[in-house]
């Protein structure tokens, strides 16, 4: 295997692109990831497409087991490795920096990973091994993808945790996971994330286990970062106050796949599924009196082996029967321009959604 | 004895370790009779070392290799037990007498040893008087004398307290051998004064009884000349001086012996012991089934001489090949049930004849591992012992008893049924299935008897051995198992027979036997000077044993010895329990 | 450091009084309890027929006419202080610690085992380097890999080791490779001897005794790997593009093993206690065959030497573990 370039491709390769031409920074076409069961086969991801430029920040929103996580972990080719690896089925595109994963060698891959795509997860105490400290465990970061002695490694590691604002890196980097406290622990998860400067990061709920105060640091820190490396984010949460905080664009996903795309902006200000408003709905907000319930969405997440027929969220949705017929029950809508940069899959009329809208949700809002 | 636990001169452990399937065992039997069809095959035959040396040789050098499961007491010939340490001792030790290397039953005949002659009887068999060869030596090339022969007897029998695992027998016939305190405590030149040495060649034993066997008693080690300056007592068997043709080059407690030619020792004063081998090595705490691979390979001998294990046994008999190199052979020993006589309603001779006609000796001695184990037993002496007189007063169908004659007996007695108890030692899986098919065969005339277990260490010291304790659980008869210290109608039964062997614990005399008749012709027969006489009061005795039914006997013990390729001058000899005589084992291999 | 050293050597010298004082109470106390006269527990430890006079003579020798709590404490003070023994003609000083004489046969026991316990050590260490090797690699192949034919084998192999008794699997490793196909030695010789004749002969042994043990910790390895190849850092190990090796030896196996070694640690300190069927099967003359012995001969002063020297390594066991434990885990801290 030839070195690579920092563009991802290989050297004297031709920098391929995405079949159509689209020169997005990560591209992922109709990406789906089933896992076959005894039970019978797990449609985590059906059929989910979005692009993402460098510098920008993708959010993918959604309930537990819709999908974002599984979506995430195909993107850094995580699911293939370990003992699982062999049952998982993959079809689809994922282009990054000009190169497709999903068809490429395991160990092309495993270059990318942590150099041009680095990933912090939910829990940083899991999710770094307790028997090595920080420093080695940065150090070890750095050295698979830099060919430099421990001590340079050592010294990138302090100035990796000066950066993420922990005080006196030079002690710290040898302190253990444990004696760290848990936004500390984040922050260090992200320094080892960032050390070899990715282009590609992606955060997966990196602030839902830590407290109120230190999620606003660190999602500051990762915004700062962000500008910084000039790095694309994706960052998955189901928290909506994280995503207009720090969000460029917007991805939901119900039940494996994406229900409404869109900037930010569209997503929050004309949201056009009836999920969405369901999020929104749910979301609390500061400037809301608290006696106020939060309405969260009715029902429960839909279950992956036996997807409902139709609109996948016909069971929970309350306007499922405003289409005419049974078409909610019987077709699967598909992603439709709901506005410029705005898609949405939904059977209802773009008139029926207005309405809806503005009549009856946003002024809950 | 069998008493004390599993250290007796003629058991060796008892091990009889038979043997799940008696079944198995019994078709091999049948299946692989007496006659060797060895065509061409060296081996001598089935039972040859029984009826003569096998393998005759005078062929030197080479390794002997003992090998045994077990650790013995030790090896101070002062301070053993066991049958197999009296055989193998003298190859270091010479006792006063001891026996002539023969097949079975000659085997039994005493011959001196350290003495140039046998005892010179005095005083109506009250004083013994021996004469020590001349030219003696120990292996540092001192001159033995009679003193150390002495002495030997003095700390063996006298100093209990830290030697105290032989047999005292010396002790209890020596003239004031219940006053002298033994070499340790009375640190007096003069020592026992009942044991004389006019000078270093003469040992004058005075007695406090007459006991015309007395040539037996100084057949044991006991009597091997112990140099008083190199005595350092428990630590003695580290340090052993040798005074036969084999001296210790190396002792490891509870591990090995290796023993060497002992180069002061002379062969013109010895006409019994030939070294032949350069080398003899003793090996203990080998695994059984180990040994039994050795013994077959022709690498060993097995050291305790019980016979092989049960699985080595089937296989052995079924092939008629290895059959022709083993020897099934008396042990001296008797398997029987005692009947306790002062236990009621055992105090009355009738129901005691009950249960003698009751038992099924054939599904006994099936339990007890068929045939090749012992035949069917119905005297208290078995063949192989000076005095035994064929006999069978309760002769029943076949030997499977008879119900009819019980039940007669019963009648007598003044019984319809009797409710006791038997016990077993629980660690001796086969006395565990006789003790079964006894139950069984008493059930049919309609005494009920339960089993009662106790281990085999503490089954004299505690359980069966304790007449009290035996009344209070109703325990009416005993499994027990016996062997003599010496080969004569008197070393078997004085022990198992005599109102004199009766204790508060640790009796041998289970059947609590306390008969004049029996009494005064024990002590009549140990007077008497004849041996014939002395063998036909024997035979009295027996009968009138089984005449007052004090023990149902089960089965005359048999071992299974497999005959090792490549050693000489094996011979299977009754004085040791059928063991080959170690004295002049040799090997054709370098 | 040091406070934490004293302290647990004080609990480990207490807990070892309790395991003798036990001991003791089982073998002496219990029997006098369910009406053992001292003149039959004498009787045990003499020839045959003894006369009042032997059993006297015996009783006093070994003290058994004394209350047994000053038998107890005249036992206790041997191993402190040393204690003088009557040897016959001479009397003979037994250095602490002195475990006494044999009742049986009069041999100083503390020789005994000083002499057993090479033996016994070479047969925990050969077995236990093999066990911890072989069970440790199948363990790992077959997390790896789970259902897979390796997996299969393994654990086939494994139940197999773990459900065959030791007198099977031995008596039949001693068949075959020391009978059958000769390639192995017999006669045990020490290691300064001759290393490579010693490990020729431990061999079968240590196979046997391996593999009931490797049985255990493929199991314990599997099931440690596939809960620790699960966890959340082995996803972060591979986010950072690091090789599958590396993964499942510096992060996985390294997290698996700190429990691993705990059970190891426990084992090894109970095996120098003497593994008792091996040593009898492969008529190795070891500390468990001295026990056995013993135990059959109701001869005391062995019983309690031997007992005490296999808590002893336990104790041992048990404190190396924790230190070790302590340096396998910082999240471990000791106090």
């Amino acid at each position: 295997m030839t070195e690579l370039s920092k563009t991802g491709a290989a050297v004297g390769e031709p920098v391929k692109g995405p079949s159509d031409g689209s020169t997005a920074f990560l591209d992922v076409r109709d990406l789906k990831v089933h896992f076959p069961t005894d039970d019978g086969l797990v449609k985590s991801v059906d059929g989910l497409s979005f692009s993402l430029e460098k510098g920008k920040t993708l959010c993918i929103v959604g309930e537990s087991g819709s999908g974002k996580s599984v979506t995430s972990l195909a993107v850094m080719g995580l699911h293939r490795l370990g003992a699982r690896g062999k049952n998982v089925r993959m079809s689809g595109e994922i282009w990054l920096g000009g190169k497709e994963l999903i068809s490429a060698e395991p160990d092309e891959v495993r270059r990318l990973r942590g150099r041009e795509m680095a990933m912090i997860f939910q829990d940083p105490l899991s999710a770094m091994h307790p028997y090595y400290t920080i420093g080695s465990q940065i150090v070890e970061a750095y050295r698979v993808h830099h060919d430099v002695n421990k001590k340079t490694a050592r010294k990138r590691a302090i100035e990796m945790l000066d950066r993420v604002g922990i005080p006196e890196p030079g002690k710290r980097v040898d302190n253990y996971p444990h004696e760290f406290s848990g936004g500390m622990r984040q922050r260090a998860m992200i320094a080892m994330a960032l050390v070899n400067n990715p282009e590609l990061l992606i955060a997966d709920e990196p602030t839902t286990a830590l407290d109120v105060t230190v999620q606003a640091q660190i999602l500051d820190l990762i915004r700062d970062l962000q500008k910084e490396f000039g790095s694309a984010v994706v960052l998955i949460t189901h928290d909506l106050g994280v995503v207009a905080e720090i969000a460029d664009d917007v991805l939901v996903m119900y039940g494996g796949r994406c229900v409404e795309r869109g900037s930010v902006d569209d997503v929050f200000e004309r949201p056009q599924h009836p999920y969405t408003w369901g999020l929104l709905g749910s979301m609390p907000r500061i400037d809301r009196e608290t006696s106020e319930r939060l309405i969260p969405v009715k029902g429960q997440p839909p279950s992956l082996i036996n997807v409902p027929s139709g609109c996948a969220f016909h069971p929970r949705c309350p306007y499922a029967d405003i289409p005419k017929g049974d078409v909610t029950r019987t077709v699967r809508p598909e992603l439709q321009p709901v506005g410029s940069g705005h898609f949405s899959a939904c059977h209802l009329s773009a008139e029926d959604r207005t309405r809806i809208w503005t009549e009856e949700i946003a002024p809950k809002l | 004895m069998e008493g004390k636990q599993t250290i007796m001169r003629r058991s060796t452990l008892a091990a009889v370790a038979v043997v799940g399937s008696a079944s198995l065992l019994l078709s091999a039997c049948s299946k692989a009779d007496d006659k060797s069809d060895n065509n061409g095959s060296k081996s001598a035959g089935a039972n040859a070392a029984t009826k003569d040396v096998v393998n005759a040789s005078t062929q030197k050098g080479g390794t002997v290799t003992y090998e045994y499961s077990d650790v013995p007491d030790s090896f101070d010939p002062g301070n053993t037990y066991y049958a197999y340490m009296y055989n193998l001792s003298r190859l270091y030790a010479r006792p006063l007498m001891t026996f002539k290397p023969g097949a079975g039953e000659s085997g039994n005949e005493l011959v001196p040893d350290l003495a140039s002659a046998p005892g010179e009887p005095s005083d109506g068999g009250k004083t013994w008087t021996y004469k020590l060869r001349p030219g003696l030596k120990y292996e540092d090339g001192t001159p033995i004398t009679a003193k150390d022969v002495k002495y030997a007897v003095e700390r063996s029998n006298f100093a209990r307290d830290v030697l105290s695992l032989g047999p005292s027998y010396f002790q209890q016939f020596l003239e004031g051998g219940d006053k002298y305190k033994g070499p340790y405590k009375d640190k007096s030149d003069k020592g026992i004064s009942s044991i004389q040495t006019p000078d270093d060649n003469t040992i004058v034993f005075k007695l406090n009884r007459a006991f015309q066997e007395f040539d037996y008693l100084v057949a044991t080690p006991q009597t091997a000349p112990v140099p008083k300056a190199k005595d350092t007592g428990v630590d003695y068997v580290k340090k052993i001086v040798s005074s036969g043709s084999y001296k210790f080059e190396s002792y490891q407690e509870g591990k090995e012996a290796v023993l060497v030619r002992n180069e002061n020792w002379d062969a013109k004063t010895d006409p019994l012991r030939k070294q032949y081998p350069d080398k003899v090595v003793v090996k203990l705490k080998v695994n059984a089934e180990t040994i039994d691979q050795d013994v077959m390979a022709g690498k060993a001998i097995d050291l305790g001489g019980t016979g092989v294990q049960a699985a080595t046994q089937a296989k052995v008999v079924n092939s008629s090949d290895q059959k022709a190199n083993t020897d099934n052979t008396y042990g001296g020993r008797l398997v029987y049930m005692a009947i306790n006589t002062k236990l009621a309603p055992f105090d009355k001779v009738e129901c005691r004849k009950a249960v003698e006609f009751a038992v099924n000796k054939v599904s006994v001695q099936t339990a007890l591992g068929g045939p090749i184990r012992g035949d069917i037993a119905s005297t208290v002496l078995p063949p192989d012992i000076p005095g035994y007189q064929k006999s069978d007063l309760y002769a029943t169908p076949g030997n499977k008893g008879d119900v009819a004659k019980a039940k007669e007996q019963l009648k007598a007695c003044g019984k319809t049924s009797i409710d006791t108890n038997i016990s077993a030692r629980s660690d001796r899986p086969a006395e565990i299935d006789a003790a079964t098919a006894i139950i069984d065969s008493l059930k049919k005339v309609g005494i009920n008897a339960s089993l009662k277990q106790f281990p085999s260490g503490k089954y004299f010291t505690d359980a069966a051995g304790v007449p009290k304790f035996n009344k209070k659980q109703n325990i009416g008869l005993h499994m027990m198992q016996w062997g003599a210290d010496w080969p004569s109608g008197y070393g078997f039964l004085q022990q198992i027979l005599h109102s004199d062997a009766i204790g508060d614990s640790g009796n041998t005399n289970l059947s609590q036997l306390d008969n004049k008749d029996v009494d005064s012709l024990l002590e009549k027969a140990i007077a008497s000077q004849d041996q014939g006489e002395r063998d036909g009061l024997y035979a009295e005795i027996d009968k009138k044993a089984m005449e007052e039914a004090a023990l149902v006997p089960l089965t005359y013990f048999k071992v299974l010895l497999y005959r090792p390729a490549g050693f000489t001058n094996l011979v299977s000899t009754a004085a040791f329990s059928g063991q080959y005589d170690y004295l002049n084992i040799g090997t054709t291999k370098k | 450091m040091i406070s934490y050293i004293l302290r647990r050597t004080l609990a480990a010298v207490i807990l070892l009084l309790v395991v003798t004082a036990v001991t003791f109470a089982i073998f002496f106390l219990l029997p006098r309890l369910a009406g053992q006269t001292a003149d039959q527990l004498a009787q045990q430890y003499i020839g045959k027929s003894p006369t009042q006079a032997d059993i006297e003579a015996v009783k006093q020798n070994l003290g058994l006419d004394q209350p047994v709590y000053v038998q107890y404490w005249d036992f206790i003070k041997g191993i402190v202080s040393g204690a003088t023994y009557d040897l016959g003609p001479t009397t003979a000083h037994c250095s602490a610690p002195c475990f006494g004489y044999s009742f049986k046969t009069h041999v100083e026991v503390w020789p005994q085992l000083t002499d057993r316990l090479p033996v016994t050590v070479s047969l925990a260490a050969g077995a236990a380097v093999l066990w911890l090797v072989g069970g440790v690699t199948a363990g790992v192949i077959s997390a790896l890999k789970p259902r897979s034919f390796a997996d299969r084998t393994f654990m086939g192999i494994a139940l197999a080791g773990v459900s065959l008794p030791m007198f099977f699997t031995g008596q039949l490793a001693l068949f075959l490779f020391t009978f059958q196909w000769p390639i192995f030695g017999r006669e045990y010789v020490p290691f300064t001897e001759n290393p490579s004749q010693w490990a020729n002969t431990l061999f079968p042994a240590w196979c046997s005794l391996a593999l009931l043990y490797s049985a255990i910790y493929a199991r314990l390895t599997r099931s440690g790997m596939l809960e620790t190849m699960n966890e959340d850092f082995i996803r972060s190990a591979r986010a950072k593009g690091l090789r599958e090796r590396k993964v499942v030896v510096r992060h996985g196996l390294r997290a698996a093993l700190t429990p691993i070694i705990t059970v190891f640690g426990m084992d090894l300190g109970l095996l120098l206690g003497g593994a008792v069927i091996t040593e009898t099967v492969f008529s190795l003359h070891g500390i468990g065959e001295y026990a056995v012995q013993s135990i059959r001969d109701n001869d005391l002063p062995p019983i309690l030497g031997v007992t005490l020297l296999a808590a002893f390594f336990v104790v041992l066991a048990n404190f190396l573990v924790d230190l070790l434990y302590a340096a396998a885990d910082p999240r471990v801290r000791i106090s």
